[in-house]
């Protein structure tokens, strides 16, 4: 016999979707099927069954090679590591629940490490720019039942956020959207013809790292002011078109991505695309959201916001909290070899960060938790694998709208495993004794 | 012959897919070792689909095959979805915002028909012991 868990929230996106089905066996030690998710989800939740799985930490050896250890040897090797240096860094963070988030920021405070998330590669510069100039957001909910005019700058989520556009952005039948897709006016901004842009009415082919221009562009096309022939790209009359469609709406989102927050300008792209918000709340309703990556980091920002103020980049090496992006982020403090250990939680930096800063990680003490095997545990000197968070442990995570949401608990972890919140509960233990307190 | 284009990263599905189902494993190489080259490129490239070639920007280099684009046409533009071989190559400059350009690296584009693309755990291990040629 098998049961269905029904509801259950998938920890992939930022999308963080609420539906899926999930079948177990009847002793609830193995997951069978995944229904209503995206690839990308099904295969996470798939992957914990994975009979290759590691789960024991493992340690490094001089000839390179792994060799098996306790999780009690784990915990001392990743204490003493992070109560002997200096300002060590404490990276991720972003997959998994904020229970773990917040026994870390703890830890983080007993060694005065510098915590960081990823939004440092994702969407720190969306939020430089919300401190520098506020943010007029609104939830998903409010999206599905009142928008109908979808703007996606820079973002792709056909691949990156498979069901957002089913669920809340382009198709879904609302309170005030009945109409469904067909009530609805997608434009994209894109330097690629992107499977989105194929589902969108308009699709403005931007050249790439000219994001500022053509939003500058949307600014004067608004007033009704002259604007060159060709903006970054596109012709003046289809930026005047686009203009009007999004002025002729009853409720404008545009939600956007890398394309804008990695290009060059960064924050700087994003306080512009804020502008044309506001500017759009002068003729109609106007909302703009980031399209979060990993399904908590979000989370991560909440925690830190309520800790110490800050969503990112927080260095508590001083004793307090201090926030100086460029200065405190991952890969400025890497570069410069500013710091002198590094712990990973919920991320790869491995795989995405520049190999520069991946260089200076295999040079340094270096310690990962992290359920698969990645590029980050292959330049770490200790590998400890946990529980999957919304697999085998709940938790609570935020949606891209910042609304919180109670991961479930669907299946058992392999036997002896521990859970990301257990390992760190151990480490601040071990710390605390070697500190003495 | 080599060709200079304009570098972008980021997700594709088969690369969040990929990633999920175990980096360690080759379809993650298959997913995310590549060039997505559009089709005027690769006629001045003057190589066929599916061939390997050498990436190299002013901040590394890497090999990775070159296929056609996918979600195309893009000329000039080039795309290698986000992962260890995207990241050998862009830009990780931050100009004071703590974010890397991972978009926007002018790289330039040769065949290297008889070098191998390495796998994630591989090449990262093989950089960072300076064993990459």
């Amino acid at each position: 016999m098998t049961k269905t868990v029904t509801d259950v929230i998938c920890p992939f996106c930022g999308t963080l979707c609420d539906d899926l089905e999930v079948v177990v066996s009847d002793d609830g030690k193995e997951l069978l099927e995944v229904y209503n998710a995206c690839a990308i989800g099904a295969e996470k939740f798939l992957h914990s069954q994975a009979k290759d799985r590691i789960t024991r930490p493992r340690m490094r050896q001089e000839d390179g090679s792994w060799k098996e250890i306790s999780y009690d040897e784990a915990v001392d090797y990743t204490a003493k590591m992070l109560a002997d240096a200096k300002k060590p860094l404490m990276y991720g963070w972003s997959s998994t629940n904020c229970e773990a988030q917040s026994v870390g920021s703890e830890i983080g405070e007993a060694v005065g490490a510098v915590m960081d998330n990823t939004a440092t590669v994702c969407h720190g510069t969306s939020l430089i720019a919300v401190q520098d100039i506020g943010i007029p957001s609104c939830t998903l909910g409010e999206v599905k039942n009142r928008a109908d005019r979808i703007l996606f700058w820079g973002c792709n989520p056909a691949h990156a956020h498979p069901r957002h556009m089913s669920r809340y952005s382009i198709f879904p039948r609302g309170f005030f959207t009945g109409k469904g897709h067909t009530g609805r006016k997608v434009i994209v901004i894109d330097p690629r013809p992107t499977d989105t842009a194929s589902l969108a009415d308009v699709h403005l082919q931007v050249e790439q790292g000219r994001d500022y221009e053509l939003l500058s562009a949307f600014r004067i096309a608004f007033r009704g002011e002259q604007l060159p022939d060709v903006v970054a790209g596109i012709p003046k009359e289809q930026i005047y078109e686009a203009a009007e469609t999004l002025k002729s709406g009853r409720f404008v989102i545009i939600f956007f991505g890398m394309g804008v927050t990695q290009s060059l300008g960064k924050n700087h792209n994003i306080d512009i695309a804020i502008a044309v918000t506001r500017d759009l709340n002068e003729y109609t309703k106007a909302a703009i959201m980031p399209m979060r990556g990993h399904y908590n980091v979000t989370g991560s920002g909440q925690v830190w916001g309520w800790l110490y103020g800050f969503p990112y980049a927080v260095d508590l090496s001083r004793g307090f909290a201090r926030y100086n992006p460029g200065e405190t982020t991952s890969n400025d403090l890497l570069r410069r070899d500013e710091v002198d250990a590094v712990f990973v939680l919920g991320s790869d930096p491995g795989a995405h960060f520049p190999f520069s800063s991946v260089k200076k990680i295999y040079d340094r003490p270096a310690v990962a938790i992290d359920p698969h095997e990645t590029p980050t545990t292959e330049v770490c000197n200790v590998h400890v694998p946990v529980a999957f968070v919304g697999v085998e442990t709940g938790g609570c995570a935020y949606r891209m709208d910042n609304v919180p949401i109670e991961t479930r608990k669907v299946v058992e972890p392999p036997e002896g495993m521990m859970t990301d919140e257990e390992f760190l509960k151990h480490v601040l233990a071990r710390i605390k004794e070697i500190k003495g307190e | 012959m080599a060709i200079r284009v304009n570098l972008i990263t980021g997700r594709t599905i088969q690369q969040g897919v990929s990633m999920e189902a175990g980096k360690e494993k080759p379809a993650y190489t298959t997913a995310c070792g590549i060039i997505e080259l559009d089709p005027t490129d690769f006629k001045k490239l003057g190589a066929y689909r599916n061939t390997n070639v050498r990436v190299t920007s002013s901040y590394g280099s890497v090999v990775v095959k070159a296929v056609e684009a996918t979600q195309g046409p893009h000329p000039g533009v080039a795309y290698i979805p986000m992962g260890p071989w995207a990241n050998m190559v862009v830009n990780p400059n931050t100009y004071s915002t703590g974010m890397p350009t991972f978009k926007g690296t002018p790289v330039e584009v040769e065949v290297a028909k008889n070098e191998p693309v390495y796998s994630s755990l591989e090449l990262v291990r093989k950089a960072c012991r300076g064993e990459l040629a």
